[in-house]
């Protein structure tokens, strides 16, 4: 399995290197070094002297991927696509166009991001998985037929208003807890409940669906009529059999996320004043930051691709057959 | 089990209410409860705190309360008038020839080759405790040396343990205008002042040619290298020489840009490793103004705390007729700042902001449009009103006209809607009648906005009101009030330019108009449409070109624009912070000015040229009717609107007066924080029902599940039973 891992690794990096070629292009497709030195100087009485001194700072007066008046390597070496690339393969981020070191806001930001994503992530699991073998347990029943519609409804509606409607109603008519804000230690419990609450019952409709289609096709084979013929309650039916051997694609689904739970969601973390990583990359990208643009989408790759490779890992561990060579 | 959930809910209802008694949506510490804290937010963070290169709105909130400025605004007098600050005395401009000769106030301004402003500053303003100031027994400064080992365990500024202030000199002062020219900071306004201040160009050349020889991140110790223009003359005073006659330059005084920053500071902050850490001079300010930044967490909030070393100022007792009956005045003579601590929330979205403000946690508020409707209502005479329940928690409302324009701009060098003949006049004359900026502030702006009749708002020197300030070439003064020229006069223009209905009178084409936008999306569509409504009126096709903020700017760099929005808010309080966006040294294309309609007119320039050195006075009044006649003749703007501030206020908030010029206001407010608590307690009693019934619902809906799986399961042991029963028959 070591030998694979490490194999997954070397695939990754040709990965990366793609996702930065794009990334860069992108960006650069929309904004000049210009653009940027203006973004960042401000919009009056900016000079062209104090732009292009700007840019001699931050070293985007080079060409963008080919330097024509360098010989060697340096052709390839000099310019900005190099200078701002290699280093990130060694996750050293550098500092941000506006001065910040990059690593260290990441490293500040990520921690009130996860406070929500991983309650939301387990709890959302554990609800959407038993809600949905409830619905399983009474298929075909009244029960499963208004939890598919109540399903349908809740999916329909959209995220925001789960997020608006919450606040008003639990923050500010019901006066339970706070709208927004956030604080550090034990006291983040008040600021996490309306979010994370939020963050389960807006997932509801979508993943309970999506399990209950998984563990109805389960629950027809025939290892569950095998298990029945037993004797078996049709709880330790449900648990014990039927969510063991959906494992793999409930696990398709929830691992590969697991890493990313560090990056943040923009729209929550936006409504409720968590200091996370949401809106990093879009704050950046607003701000025509490039420095925070590329190591965020940096980062999100490389945890997506870590994600992958837990998944495959996973495998392993719930389904004795696969075997990673 | 049961002990245990009873217990499991307790402590979950404690730390709801934050184990102090305090409301359970109280998102503040429950230590805060009834203290002289005043609550506001900021929805980005901020980019710059270093004073030489912030030039926005949102980072003056912090900035204007920290450093100390020679000079401030009178916080009631209108028009806005300048007050010391940090200086002793404003400073008046005396002026000398080129051969050094003091000349009078009224000289020609061709003959002053410079004006000198002396300023004394007043002695005893002491700096915020700060670590760049912390010495040891020795009187040696403790952290000027530092090692990057020795900042091992630092991560703010915070982390240094011991700190120190002194006094205020001239030479900080001194300092400060030297950073202008400094080549890694890029001051926005250096290029602006390097044309004024005399030896500052020649200082920036000296200091480039310097930093080109240092390492990356080596320090440019600014002391070893001497500004011409401006000398410190003892501890007290200095003195700053312009170029010509400059009077806006007094403005100037009174912005960041000219507080002091101690050269100690700069050093401390320039040591190795402390940019790494984020440890700078643009994060953590050092100012002698009544507050200073304690917490700076832009992902969270900010926090500004009293300056223990500031005294000496005390609130006014003197302002406009009526200050003193609206109660304004009767905190005269107390010393400032009244408010102990401000902190600052990250609010990014506007409805959370609103509902806490009106829970009572955040103090101020204004207002978006989402939330107009529930604030404020018009009376049958159109005066705005609060709405009952705004009245009913006691709020209260402030209106101001912002000192800022919105216009929509014609590129006087547009083939099409350019040029300054006649019939180009009267086609840009037949679009600004029929673009009805009455509905559009109606419509769009909930009301919050007048008219503009020019370039020059109210509150600015030059501002005319009445019939005396209409535009003729649009409006027409019919009962006492300007009255839009009708949509036939306006087409009768169109005709007369050559567009009779709308078409090329020579070639029979539908004339076409381009608009350059960044507004976009579902949002600004319905504003768009009204856009293109307007134009219809008059058979002119508007083609509406939406393109993100790079390539419009780039546009309108080259000149590839037909029409175009931007708007412009002032620096200071003087009417050629207006004019010169049409002057003509200022062109876009030509100059890459701020003068985006390239407009230029020989006379108008001329007179801008004369107005720009005046103080106020008859004579200036009387070159800004002509200018504005000029630019209203020639119509490069379809003038819009100016908007109109709209400001909420907590019972408890005391002094509050809307001023567009001065940001350094927070020193004057006074919170009644005793009332504060007391409301927010009233309003935020918790509700619990809705939670118990939730609690209920749930576990009758869970109910009949459990019924139907119980009797599955004894039927299926009953099956059982009576299978093992037939097996065994």
């Amino acid at each position: 399995m070591i030998g694979y891992i490490i194999r997954r690794l070397f695939y990754a990096i040709p990965i990366l290197i793609g996702v930065n070629i794009i990334t860069f292009a992108l960006f650069f497709v929309v904004n000049t070094p210009d653009d940027m030195a203006r973004a960042h100087l401000g919009v009056k009485r900016i000079t062209p002297e104090a732009i292009a001194l700007w840019k001699v700072e931050r070293g985007y007066d080079k060409p963008l991927i080919i330097n024509n008046n360098k010989t060697g390597a340096a052709v390839l070496t000099d310019t900005i696509f190099f200078d701002k690339s290699v280093r990130l393969f060694v996750f050293d981020f550098g500092r941000s166009d506006q001065g910040r070191d990059i690593g260290y806001d990441i490293k500040t930001r990520m921690w009130p991001s996860l406070a929500i994503a991983l309650p939301v992530f387990l709890m959302g699991l554990a609800a959407y998985i038993t809600f949905a073998l409830l619905m399983a347990f009474f298929r075909a029943t009244y029960v499963d037929f208004w939890g598919v519609v109540m399903c349908v409804a809740m999916m329909s509606i959209s995220g925001l208003f789960y997020i608006i409607g919450g606040q008003y109603l639990v923050g500010k008519l019901w006066n339970l807890v706070p709208v927004s804000g956030y604080d550090g230690g034990i006291d983040a419990f008040r600021f996490l409940l309306l979010p994370v609450l939020i963050g389960v019952v807006s997932g509801i409709g979508s993943n309970t669906r999506w399990y209950r289609t998984i563990f109805l096709e389960e629950i027809y084979r025939d290892y569950v009529r095998t298990a029945r013929a037993k004797g078996l309650s049709e709880l330790r039916v449900l648990f014990r059999h039927v969510l063991q051997n959906a494992m793999i694609p409930i696990l398709t689904g929830a691992v590969v996320v697991i890493p990313l739970l560090f990056m943040g969601s923009l729209i929550t973390e936006a409504f409720f004043g968590i200091p996370g990583l949401g809106s990093y990359t879009i704050d950046a990208i607003q701000s025509q930051d490039f420095a925070v643009v590329r190591a965020m989408v940096f980062l999100g790759s490389v945890l997506y691709i870590i994600g992958l490779i837990m998944t495959d890992i996973s495998y392993t561990l719930v389904d004795p057959r696969v075997r990673l060579e | 089990m049961r002990s245990l959930l009873l217990r499991a809910l307790l402590a979950a209802a404690a730390l709801l209410a934050g184990c102090g008694g305090s409301p359970w949506n109280n998102p503040y510490p429950a230590s805060e409860a009834g203290a002289n804290i005043f609550y506001s937010s900021f929805s980005e963070r901020p980019k710059h705190l270093d004073p030489v290169q912030s030039y926005s709105s949102n980072e003056y909130v912090f900035l204007a309360q920290i450093y100390q400025p020679p000079l401030q605004y009178h916080y009631f007098k209108r028009p806005y008038q300048l007050i010391p600050f940090g200086a002793a005395e404003v400073p008046r401009a005396a002026l000398y020839d080129a051969k050094g000769r003091l000349l009078t106030e009224r000289t020609d301004a061709r003959l002053v080759a410079y004006s000198e402003y002396v300023i004394r500053i007043k002695p005893g303003i002491r700096y915020q405790p700060h670590p760049a100031f912390a010495v040891d027994d020795k009187g040696k400064p403790l952290y000027h040396n530092l090692q990057p080992a020795d900042l091992d365990n630092i991560f703010a500024l915070g982390d240094f343990k011991q700190q120190g202030t002194r006094e205020l000199v001239a030479a900080d002062y001194v300092h400060q205008i030297k950073r202008l020219a400094h080549p890694r900071l890029h001051s926005p306004i250096y290029g602006l002042m390097s044309e004024y201040i005399i030896g500052l160009k020649e200082l920036a050349g000296k200091l480039g040619a310097v930093e080109k020889t240092l390492p990356r991140d080596g320090f440019l110790d600014l002391t070893h290298f001497e500004l011409g223009g401006v000398q410190v003359l003892d501890r007290y005073t200095y003195r700053v020489r312009v170029r010509g006659k400059y009077p806006q330059f007094a403005y100037w005084l009174a912005m960041p840009f000219f507080a002091p920053v101690p050269p100690e500071a700069e050093r401390f902050y320039a040591q190795p490793g402390m940019a790494q850490k984020n440890i700078t001079l643009d994060w953590y300010p050092v100012g002698t103004g009544p507050y200073m930044l304690t917490v700076n967490n832009p992902n969270r909030r900010m926090v500004l705390e009293r300056n223990p070393h500031y005294r000496g100022e005390t609130y006014p007792a003197e302002g406009e007729p009526g200050d003193a009956e609206a109660g304004l005045l009767a905190d005269a003579g107390k010393p400032l700042p009244f408010i102990d601590k401000v902190v600052f929330s990250l609010e990014k979205e506007q409805i959370p902001y609103w509902n806490k403000f009106l829970q009572g946690y955040y103090d101020t508020s204004g207002i978006a449009s989402d939330t107009f409707d529930q604030a404020v209502q018009f009376t049958g005479q159109g005066d705005v009103t609060l709405s009952e329940e705004m009245r009913t928690r006691g709020i209260r409302l402030q209106t101001s006209v912002a000192t800022s324009v919105f216009y929509l701009g014609f590129n006087m060098l547009d083939a099409a809607v350019g040029g300054y003949g006649e019939s180009s006049r009267k086609l840009r004359h037949a679009i600004s009648i029929a673009i009805d900026q009455e509905e559009f502030i109606s419509i769009f702006q909930n009301g919050r906005g007048i008219p503009a009749q020019g370039p020059v708002p109210p509150g600015i020197f030059g501002y005319r009101e009445g019939e005396a300030g209409i535009n003729r070439y649009v409006y027409d003064w019919v009962g006492g009030e300007p009255r839009r020229k009708s949509i036939d006069h306006a087409r009768k223009l169109l005709a007369e330019a050559g567009y009779p209905d709308g078409r090329d009178a020579r070639t029979g084409q539908p004339l076409l108009i381009n608009l350059d936008t960044t507004a976009s999306g579902v949002g600004s569509k319905s504003r768009l449409d009204w856009y293109v409504k307007q134009f219809d009126k008059l058979g002119v096709q508007l083609v509406v070109r939406s393109t993100d903020y790079n390539r419009f700017q780039d546009k309108v760099r080259k000149g590839n624009v037909q029409l175009y929005f931007l708007g412009w808010n002032a620096d200071y309080p003087d009417p050629e912070n207006f004019m010169f966006l049409l002057h003509g040294a200022q062109s876009k294309v030509k100059a890459a000015g701020e003068n985006a309609s390239n407009y230029a007119n020989p006379e108008f320039d001329r007179l801008f040229e004369q107005m720009k050195h005046m103080y106020n006075s008859p004579e200036r009044q009387a070159i800004i009717d002509r200018m504005v006649e000029i630019a209203r003749h020639d119509a490069p703007w379809v003038w819009s609107y100016f908007p109109k501030d709209y400001s909420l206020h907590h019972a408890w908030v005391h002094n509050s007066k809307p001023n567009q010029m001065a940001n350094n206001g927070l020193k004057y407010q006074r919170i009644d924080f005793v009332l504060r608590e007391q409301m927010r307690r009233e309003w935020n009693q918790p509700v619990l029902w809705p939670v118990v019934l939730g609690l209920l619902a749930l576990v009758l809906s869970i109910m009949p599940a459990v019924v139907v799986f119980r009797r599955s399961e004894r039927r299926k042991g009953t099956l059982a039973l009576q299978g093992d029963g037939s097996g065994g028959a």
